[in-house]
């Protein structure tokens, strides 16, 4: 995260605002419901489907092999931003998984059990499934597929940050150690990719991948950069989820390296006419969890109605792969750098989740935030514990007010509105007093 | 005269007060919510004036402030703030030394950090679980067939608590009638209670840090048994009184003189 406080923009534009203004929402929502389309169809036309989570996903190699990738995290919310999460959690509830297992894995049970049947398509069930380390509940995961299925579930181990969210870099004994230990991961990854695809390696069709993941990386990173400007250009929670979308299912493919040229100019172009959200900015404030999915548009009016516009998520930092750190592969290696890619990445999301509170820190100042709002979720004890810890922390290194809230990204059972209202409002109580606090001192 | 009134419409209870320009508490009243909130807090704002004797008509009441969870059902009301704020601003003005807000309702705990003024600075609650709140004692007292206000005296008379070791309310009834069972008596079943409740307001007052002078506000403040087990396990003792249970309705009337002062009065706070 560097410290320059305003992001350099090119003021020229090449469509006129209304063209501009809104484009990444409408083209981000459009490539989504054709990916979903895709997908589901992908078995009609003989097309092999890899489950893969949004950290670690290897999309590049994925898409390399001509996998369609199915994304059973994105699955899951999109049941609960449809109002149908409870259904397909009861559904894998009546099979035996209990109230206290992650309600993404559930409502993925309880499609499966509906053979695919989903909102948004039939999703097809694995040919093969790719997971990491990075999120403890991946690997029982994995497995239910496995035991359904009897597919090859592949586990990629990536040794965490022994540095308490510094990591070591190039040249240090133990970085060089854990990336020869990935990279020979790699190469059995490969390998089961080739059986199950039917198809040999082709390095030209990575590299091209590759290309395409680099261009987005780049654009991804100037994404979240361009929200330093006042107003925000964004919303880092709804607009961010829309983006993260786009981040994780067009990862490795020139619609998504050319998705992410357009958005970055289209917030360019917010950005040098002064334009922010459709809202009111009147706290500019950093999101750290994952967001209430099954009240999703009250969940972000809670803050809007306020004047709270989320800057930064940690959400865009850990969901989108741990891509936020802006590694780009070496295209003249591309398998060690496939490697260094998932053991830079598959660290950087761990940091962004255990270690929030230092990342929140340095871009209190450069994102002008005031306030932060830490939303733990039932479902989630991986990016909820110490989440109360990390307030604390963070509260001791920055100038801000902050909120911790309690709920369930998933299950509306365990979604107290109400309560989460009171919190929120009284939130912005304290936000108003210490602005006119700030006013009686100057 | 002018006055300004605050109504907080609590999950289990209507407070309101009224306030004249002195700051002085010149009406209040306390109601059981009911179901029907509205009406609660029309009736308890009509108790307070009659409380008071203010005549609405003759001298007025120049702004009106609902807090609580039932504050957006304060039809009459000119604004809302929660009562996080509330119990806040009501606290340092009854007790001007305050730093720390304890306050203990029928669903809610909060902990809450404030300045010299009575502005939030920080706070914390309960999630999605009764425990460590009065419906808590409120399930001891339905177990043992005991009134709610003879817990506390009750609790008090025990030098032998048991421990109950469940957080949840309803599983609490169970532990207290395996307790009985047992042969315990009331009393060392009570205390064991109070230091359950306790013990998880203490976890909340840690997470803003607890800070002198620690006022106690909310209904479960007004039972004797709670208040010496709460100042017991902090060391200190805490601030409490008769008005202790109206703190959030103070706070209200309080905010609304403010506007009343400042011929100011936006939508919202």
């Amino acid at each position: 995260m560097d410290n320059d406080t305003s992001p350099k923009v090119a003021p020229q534009a090449t469509l006129d605002s209304s063209e501009l203004v809104g484009r990444g929402n409408r083209e981000g929502n459009r490539l989504f419901k054709e990916w979903y389309g895709r997908v589901s169809s992908g078995p009609e036309r003989g097309e092999k489907a890899a489950y893969v989570f949004v950290m670690g996903s290897a999309a590049e190699l994925f898409e390399s092999f001509g996998f369609n990738l199915v994304l059973p995290e994105i699955n899951g919310l999109q049941t609960a931003v449809r109002h149908v999460a409870e259904d397909y959690i009861d559904q894998a509830e009546g099979y035996g998984f209990a109230t206290d297992v992650c309600g993404y894995v559930k409502a993925d049970v309880g499609m499966q059990l509906r053979g695919g049947d989903h909102p948004m398509g039939r999703i097809p069930p694995p040919d093969l499934a790719l997971q990491t380390n990075v999120c403890n509940t991946y690997i029982k995961w994995g497995e239910i597929w496995e035991r359904l299925y009897h597919v090859p579930v592949v586990t990629l181990d990536i040794p965490g940050s022994r540095a308490a969210g510094r990591l070591p870099g190039r040249g240090h004994v133990d970085y060089e150690n854990d990336l020869a230990y990935v990279r020979g991961q790699v190469d059995e990854l490969v390998e089961v990719c080739e059986q199950v695809s039917g198809r040999r390696f082709d390095q030209d069709r990575l590299v091209e991948a590759m290309s395409h993941a680099n261009s987005m990386t780049r654009d991804w990173v100037r994404v979240l950069e361009l929200n330093k400007s006042r107003p925000a250009v964004y919303n880092a929670v709804t607009d961010g989820t829309v983006y993260l979308g786009a981040v994780n299912a067009l990862r490795g493919r020139v619609e998504g390296a050319d998705y992410f040229r357009d958005v970055v100019e289209e917030l360019e172009y917010k950005a040098s006419h002064g334009l922010g959200t459709p809202f009111e900015e009147r706290h500019r404030l950093a999101f750290v969890g994952v967001p209430c999915y099954p009240i999703y548009r009250k969940f972000s009016e809670m803050f809007t109605q306020h004047g709270g516009i989320f800057v930064g998520s940690s959400y865009t930092w850990f969901a989108s792969g741990g891509w936020s750190t802006g590694y780009e592969y070496d295209l003249a290696h591309p398998l060690d750098s496939l490697a260094e890619g998932l053991l830079v990445t598959g660290r950087a999301a761990m940091d962004t989740m255990f270690h929030v509170d230092r990342v929140l820190a340095e871009m209190a100042e450069p994102y002008g935030i005031d306030g932060i709002v830490f939303h733990a979720i039932k479902s989630c004890r991986t990016v909820s514990s110490g989440l109360a810890d990390s307030r604390r922390a963070v509260l001791e290194q920055a100038d801000v007010n902050a909120l911790l809230i309690d709920s369930d990204h998933m299950d509306p059972r365990v979604v107290a509105e109400a309560g989460m209202r009171n919190r929120v409002d009284a939130f912005f109580e304290g936000l108003e007093t210490r602005r006119l606090l700030a006013g009686a001192r100057s | 005269m002018t006055y300004a009134a605050g109504v907080d419409v609590g999950s289990t209870q209507t407070k309101a007060v009224i306030i004249d320009e002195h700051l002085r508490i010149a009406g209040r009243a306390l109601i059981d919510t009911g179901s029907n909130v509205t009406l609660a807090a029309e009736r308890a704002y009509e108790l307070a004036l009659r409380d008071g004797d203010i005549d609405e008509e003759k001298d007025g009441v120049g702004y009106v402030i609902g807090t609580g969870y039932g504050r957006f059902r304060v039809t009459f009301g000119d604004a809302q703030t929660t009562e996080i704020s509330c119990h806040a601003r009501g606290a340092v003005q009854m007790f001007p030394g305050t730093r720390t807000v304890l306050d203990m309702g029928g669903q809610d705990t909060k902990a809450i950090k404030v300045n010299e003024r009575g502005e939030v600075l920080d706070f914390a609650m309960n999630d999605k679980c009764s425990a460590g709140t009065g419906r808590f004692l409120g399930a001891a007292a339905s177990a043992l067939e005991l009134p709610l206000d003879e817990l506390g005296p009750t609790a008090l008379r025990s030098d032998k608590p048991v421990r109950i070791s469940t957080t949840c309310t309803v599983f609490a009834e169970s532990e207290i009638l395996a307790w009985l069972a047992k042969g315990k008596r009331d009393e060392d079943i009570l205390l064991g209670v109070h230091q359950s409740v306790a013990s998880r307001a203490l976890g909340l007052l840690r997470r803003v840090g607890i800070e002198e002078e620690v006022t106690f506000t909310g209904g479960v403040a007004r039972n004797a048994g709670m208040v010496n087990v709460v100042s017991g396990m902090l060391g200190f003792p805490v601030n409490s009184g008769e008005d202790s249970h109206f703190m959030g309705a103070l706070g209200a009337s309080l905010f609304a003189m403010d506007r009343i002062v400042a011929k100011h009065a936006p939508a919202r706070v």
